[in-house]
């Protein structure tokens, strides 16, 4: 997509969201530095995580901190943070180098951190999360009076002596940002604070930002959300694969500069698309309604049609119940109501309610899931290729014994096939790299000749080849009549590989568009709850 | 009927050494360090003390000689050390080497037991000196002095007066321990680095040191422990495995206590009561094998209330969540 | 306010070499030996290289000496293995102590209560079901707590060992014999009634039974379904659950399993080796087990030599203090320390240490 039109449709959508465009950029060009990396590298096993970045952070900005995922942002910041240490190169702040060796060290220096996976402390209070680690007498009273200033001043909503464990995912993050503000950090650095906020709250979220700004603050926000950076951010840094590539004025870029520094060249997609063959339908999901472990409904009232030969595209923002959606298909989750059905060739329907994936494979429905935590539930990461191929097939042996054999020519033809980089079949999955993972655990999902293909995610963290690798796959499956759900998080592709897309929304459905014809916009719209009816303004 | 009067200062004798280990133990176990060598830190704490102990012993010319200081001060020191030496073996292995906790601590036992036996056995044979057997009854009378009016205020003297400094100690310790944790900045500290090193770690909080400090605190109370029984409830003599599961029984209580080790000052006397019911109960004397059910009563407790509190499954109530794990920081 | 500068930081090692780590661990026994013989020198006063042929003698020193040795090792080796696929499937179960025991307690009251009642054969028969069973179901316990309400399993099996220990303790007092002795004394030391037969010679049925045993476990770890489950079950829940294998059941099945051969080896301590039983027949094996099974990394084969290394030492430190007259417990001091050691070199094996400044070069080179 050309990237002008691109910049026009993402200020649409700022616009139509409420996100304020207006960055108020300080035209002081006394810049004074707050902090700078020099040369910083760090290694993890075999993976260069960050190599040799360079670059400076000043008093008084936001600073956006852009990169796809896997672009070593996390990692470049929990060396400011002290929660990794750098191999190599130096971290100065007043023009002196420092050693952050730890978060203490971090907080010494003014530096806070909140990060995507909260660190915080479920048998606690809020207060004693807040103050945990500070010097002093324990006084929680006068804590939670101090706590309840910070709320008021920046208009947060906090209980000072809830429990962790009773709260939701937005109090938390609140909690974890008033910790921040509570020790009165200088620079603050934020790990894609918005992907569990409602607009609203970013919004919320935004302004305090620009408070903290106007008080003389560094704020470093990691994302990797265009508009976010537009809206909020003075500058933007740009990695790729660990490296530095740029950092320069949001007031003097555009879209399309930053997609090409972040993704190295601008990518047309040109996905194929083939017309489904003769659909029918597969699979039948009627008014389900999940409840999540901690006792909030994940899924309201879902119902949607899966058809053979088609690929359905479900786009959402992320959480927003996507997991427990396939999950529920395949037999993972507790339904608290509806039902789902799987049609036969014949068009005979079976029930698979309250089925767990055992008794669905033994009724002889083959449901294929590439599920999001690839290594955390897809795949054995200290088993090798083989034992990893032999998860879905091991109760084909005889006598009790498993059959090595099969999974061996299985693990073979995947590697061969899916070009896996990998030294032997009998290296643990753990020590390839993330698309070559992903690539042993599609090419297991599909060897088993399913009816139905259910892919969260299955692009996350690829590089481009793997990708369209990934697109071909899922097509050869569609093409051979397999129905298929896609949950994706970028809608470039959603739209160009699609024939429908589903659009969820805090775990309702939104609606569902046809893929060749969908906006971008509108799906935009309607993945926020902002109305589907684009038409209207 | 029972006789209270006689039944509960023994049932408290008894309990002593378990409140000892329960409250190193907890305190150790809220650090997300799960000591299994607790059994062998309290043989080598009572080890370490009769070893300081019968060599002071064997110093003085006569048994008049005896200075009270010493007589406590000296075998204290070297319990403590004995104590401590073994904290620092656990911490290193488990904390600095990352080794699996359960592994290294029932080597902690086996060695900690061993080394009890060992020396209980031939102390006398490795320091050449001409005695018969390990008696340290002039010590040991310095350890059990009784507080002053025990004997002339009745029943009540003899329910609360009539222990020795140590066992008054060990309750101290228990109701110190259970404020720190519970009101204190270190005491939140070391439970949030029990529930959530990594977290604990982000929020600047030392975690190697915790884990190091409250393991060799906790080895050094649990030792006490093993101090009192043999100074005070075995009167100074020391003999093979006598001590037998009690330190078992004090990682029992720690369970059974929730964590608490208040309570753990009951419940402590409590099992200790169990431990001698038999003696109080009219059938004791002709069936002496219910005595053995009623030394099981502890642990089948304490095997239900862990069922227990595991089926309510309230928060509140659970282990330290990072209990028997090691904390790598760079772990990804 | 500029802390120190770190002298070194420590990294998880990308991979180590078989032989690299088997070196580290060879290394980490010759550490071990030499500080056991310093302090054996110190206690003793005796030259080293004595004190080592003595360890030696104690372990191989005649053909007896041999048999005892090969058969405390099979005993314990067959504990290990026993508790392997608990392990494996991250289930820590140190209850092996009690399991043994109650194992042992059913083999002794089928002896002691069928003795009149039934032909030996049937005896011996009904001991191998009873110590089976009474191990298996001591497994249980904790395993279905477990896989019901997620009960701790360290705790729960460790209070699982002194109900065992105390029930055996009670049993003790009701079979006394003769009475006020407080001891059982030999069961059916005139008919031998349950008594296992000897195959060759009094120690070679324990050995085989551990010979079997182990080849059996290796097989099922490594090539049959059920291994497979467990090992899944181990690595990841989610992934169990993801191929539609049921975790709880998989948890109770191979606890069955483990105490049952827990119970096994009961029955062989009171039918085959001892003719009775006491609170103190397992002897800690039950614990011992859980490092010898760790150290070998829970590999059935590697157990057979980790196994032998602690009962080596073991006779070897007896023979030492039968020699100067010492206590018999300075084994156990002995394989407190070879333990230390062994655990502390697993370090080595997984992680590195980088120092921060000088030296990068050296610690670049151990990578590869």
């Amino acid at each position: 997509m050309d990237g002008a039109v691109y910049m026009v449709a993402v200020h649409t959508l700022c616009y139509k969201l409420g996100i304020s465009m207006d960055t108020g950029k300080s035209n002081d060009s006394k810049k004074e530095i707050a902090i700078s990396f020099k040369n910083v590298s760090k290694t993890f096993g075999q993976v260069k995580a960050s190599s040799n970045v360079s670059m400076d952070i000043y008093k008084g900005e936001v600073l956006s901190l852009l990169g796809e995922n896997g672009s070593g942002k996390t990692t470049l910041m929990n060396m400011l943070s002290g929660i990794y240490y750098p191999d190599e190169g130096e971290i100065i702040i007043g023009g002196e180098p420092v050693i952050i060796a730890s978060p203490k060290d971090a907080f010494a220096h003014g530096i806070g951190m909140v990060h995507q996976h909260f660190k915080l402390i479920d048998v606690l209070t809020a207060t004693e999360n807040i103050i945990l680690g500070m010097p002093g007498k324990l006084d929680l009273k006068n804590a939670a009076s101090k706590i309840k200033e910070i709320c008021d001043k920046y208009s947060f909503d906090l209980d000072p002596y809830k429990k962790i464990y009773d709260m939701s995912v937005s109090e938390k993050q609140t909690v974890e940002i008033v910790k921040v503000l509570y020790r009165g950090a200088d620079i603050l650095i934020l790990d894609e604070p918005t992907a569990v906020l409602t607009p609203q709250e970013t919004e919320k979220l935004f302004a305090v930002i620009r408070n903290m700004r106007a008080d003389g603050k560094s704020v470093i926000i990691i994302t990797h959300k265009m508009h976010e950076v537009l809206a909020i951010s003075d500058r933007v840094a740009v990695l790729r694969k660990g490296e530095f590539i740029g950092v320069v004025d949001t007031d003097r870029t555009n879209i399309k500069e930053m997609t090409d520094m972040m993704v190295g060249h601008s990518i047309s997609l040109n996905i194929e698309r083939p017309d489904p063959v003769d659909p029918k339908l597969k699979l039948k999901v009627s008014n389900l309604s999940v409840m999540g472990s901690d006792g909030i409904e994940k899924l309201h009232d879902v119902s949607f049609d899966v058809y053979s030969g088609e690929i359905l595209g479900i786009a959402g923002i992320a959480g927003c119940g996507q997991k427990e959606l396939l999950e529920s298909i395949v037999g993972l989750q507790n339904i608290t109501s509806g039902n789902i059905t799987y049609i036969e060739d014949d068009g005979s329907e079976t029930s698979l309610l309250n089925k767990d994936p055992r008794d669905i494979s033994d009724m002889g429905i083959t449901l294929s899931f590439v599920p999001e935590d690839r290594l955390g539930m897809g795949l054995v990461g200290d088993m090798d290729l083989i034992d990893n191929m032999m998860l879905r097939s091991f109760r084909n042996g005889k006598f009790g014994f498993t059959n090595k054999k099969d999974p061996r020519e299985l693990a073979k033809s995947v590697v061969e096939e899916l070009e896996v980089v990998t030294p032997d079949i009998s290296t643990p999955v753990r020590k390839l790299s993330g698309g070559n993972v992903q690539k042993v655990l599609v090419g297991r999902e599909i060897a088993a000749s399913p009816s139905v293909l259910l892919t969260a995610y299955a692009v996350r963290g690829l590089d481009i080849n793997s990708s369209y690798t990934i697109y071909d796959l899922i097509n050869k499956q569609k093409k051979n009549g397999v129905a298929v759900v896609f949950v994706g998080e970028d809608l470039d592709v959603l739209l160009e590989l699609c024939d429908k897309i589903m659009v969820l929304c805090e775990g309702k459905v939104s609606g569902i568009l046809d893929g060749r014809t969908a906006e971008k916009d509108k799906i935009g719209m309607m993945m926020t709850g902002s109305g589907g009816t684009i038409d209207e303004q | 009927m029972i006789d209270l009067v006689a039944f509960i200062p023994r049932a408290v004798a008894q309990g002593i050494p378990l409140l000892y280990g329960s409250t190193g133990e907890i305190i150790t176990e809220k650090s997300g360090n799960l000591n299994l060598g607790i059994p062998g830190v309290m043989y080598v704490g009572a080890i370490s003390g009769v070893i300081g102990s019968f060599y002071y012993e064997q110093s003085l010319t006569s048994k008049d000689d005896i200075n009270g200081f010493l007589a406590v001060f000296i075998p204290m020191l070297c319990c403590l050390v004995g104590s401590l030496i073994m904290g620092l073996i656990y911490s290193f292995l488990t904390v600095s080497l990352r080794a699996n906790q359960n592994v290294t601590g029932l080597a902690l036992t086996t060695f900690g037991i061993g080394f009890g036996n060992f020396f209980g056995g031939s102390l006398i044979k490795l320091s050449g000196l001409d005695v018969p057997s390990i008696a340290l009854s002039a010590t040991s009378a310095c350890f059990s002095k009784t507080l002053p009016f025990a004997g002339s205020v009745g029943w009540a003297g003899k329910l609360f007066l009539s222990y020795g400094f140590l066992a008054y100690l060990g309750i101290i310790i228990a109701l110190v321990a259970a404020f720190i944790i519970r009101k204190t900045r270190v005491g939140l500290q070391l439970r949030a680095v029990g529930e959530d090193p990594a977290t604990a770690d982000s929020a600047g909080i030392n975690v190697t040191k915790y884990k190091y400090v409250s393991t060799c605190l906790g080895c050094m109370i649990a030792g006490l422990g093993g101090l009192y029984y043999v100074m005070d409830y075995a009167c100074g003599v020391w003999s093979n495995d006598a001590f037998g599961d009690r330190g078992w029984l004090a990682i029992a209580l720690v369970i059974f206590t929730i964590w608490r080790s208040d309570v753990s000052i009951f419940a402590s006397i409590l099992f200790g009561g169990l431990y001698i019911l038999y003696l109080y109960i009219p059938a004791g004397i002709d069936h002496m094998e219910y005595k053995e059910l009623y030394k099981m009563i502890p642990y089948v407790v304490t095997m239900l209330v862990l069922v227990i509190t595991s089926m309510r499954n309230r928060r509140e109530d659970q282990p330290p969540k990072s209990l028997g794990l090691p904390y790598f920081r760079e772990e990804r | 306010m500029n802390s120190k500068q770190p002298l070194f930081h420590i990294t998880k090692r990308a991979d180590i070499s078989k032989k690299k780590a088997i070196t580290i661990r060879l290394i980490a026994i010759l550490a071990a030996l030499i500080f056991c013989g310093i302090v054996t020198v110190a206690l003793t006063g005796d030259n080293p290289l004595s004190i080592y042929a003595s360890i030696f003698k104690g372990a191989f020193g005649t053909a007896r000496k041999t048999w005892v040795t090969f058969q405390n090792m099979s005993i314990l080796l067959l504990i290990a293995l026993a508790l392997t696929p608990a392990f494996k499937m991250r289930f820590w179960n140190i209850g092996g102590e009690g399991q043994v025991l109650i194992g042992g307690l059913a083999a002794a009251a089928s002896m002691i209560y069928l003795q009149d009642k039934m032909s030996n054969g049937f005896v011996i028969l009904v001991m191998i079901f009873a110590s089976i069973f009474a191990g298996a179901l001591w497994g249980l316990i904790p395993a279905f707590c477990k896989a019901k309400w997620n009960t701790n399993e360290t705790l729960s099996t460790l209070m699982m060992n002194y109900i065992a220990t105390q029930l055996v303790a009670f049993f003790t007092v009701v079979w006394e014999n003769p009475k006020g002795s407080g001891k059982i004394g030999i069961i059916n030391q005139n008919t031998h009634i349950g008594w296992l037969p000897d195959v060759f010679n009094e120690y070679l049925l324990v050995i085989l039974i551990a010979v079997i045993v182990t080849l059996r476990m290796y097989i099922y770890l490594k090539f049959t379904k059920q291994g497979f489950e467990l090992t899944v079950v181990g690595e990841s829940e989610q992934t169990a659950k993801y191929v539609g294998i049921d975790v709880g059941k998989v948890i109770m099945r191979t606890m069955i399993m483990s105490g049952g051969i827990c119970g096994i080896v009961g029955l062989l301590l009171v039918g085959s080796i001892n003719h009775t039983i006491t609170t103190t027949i397992a002897g800690g094996q039950g614990f011992t087990a859980v490092m010898v099974s760790w150290l070998a990394k829970f590999n059935p084969l590697s157990m057979v030599l980790t196994s032998l290394l602690i009962i080596f030492l073991n006779r070897g430190a007896g023979e030492i203090s039968t020699r100067f007259g010492l206590n018999q417990s300075f084994s156990d001091i002995i394989t407190g320390i070879i333990l230390f050691f062994l655990i502390g070199c697993e370090f080595f094996i997984n992680y590195k240490i980088v120092l921060t400044h000088k030296n990068r070069e050296s610690g670049k080179e151990e990578q590869a």
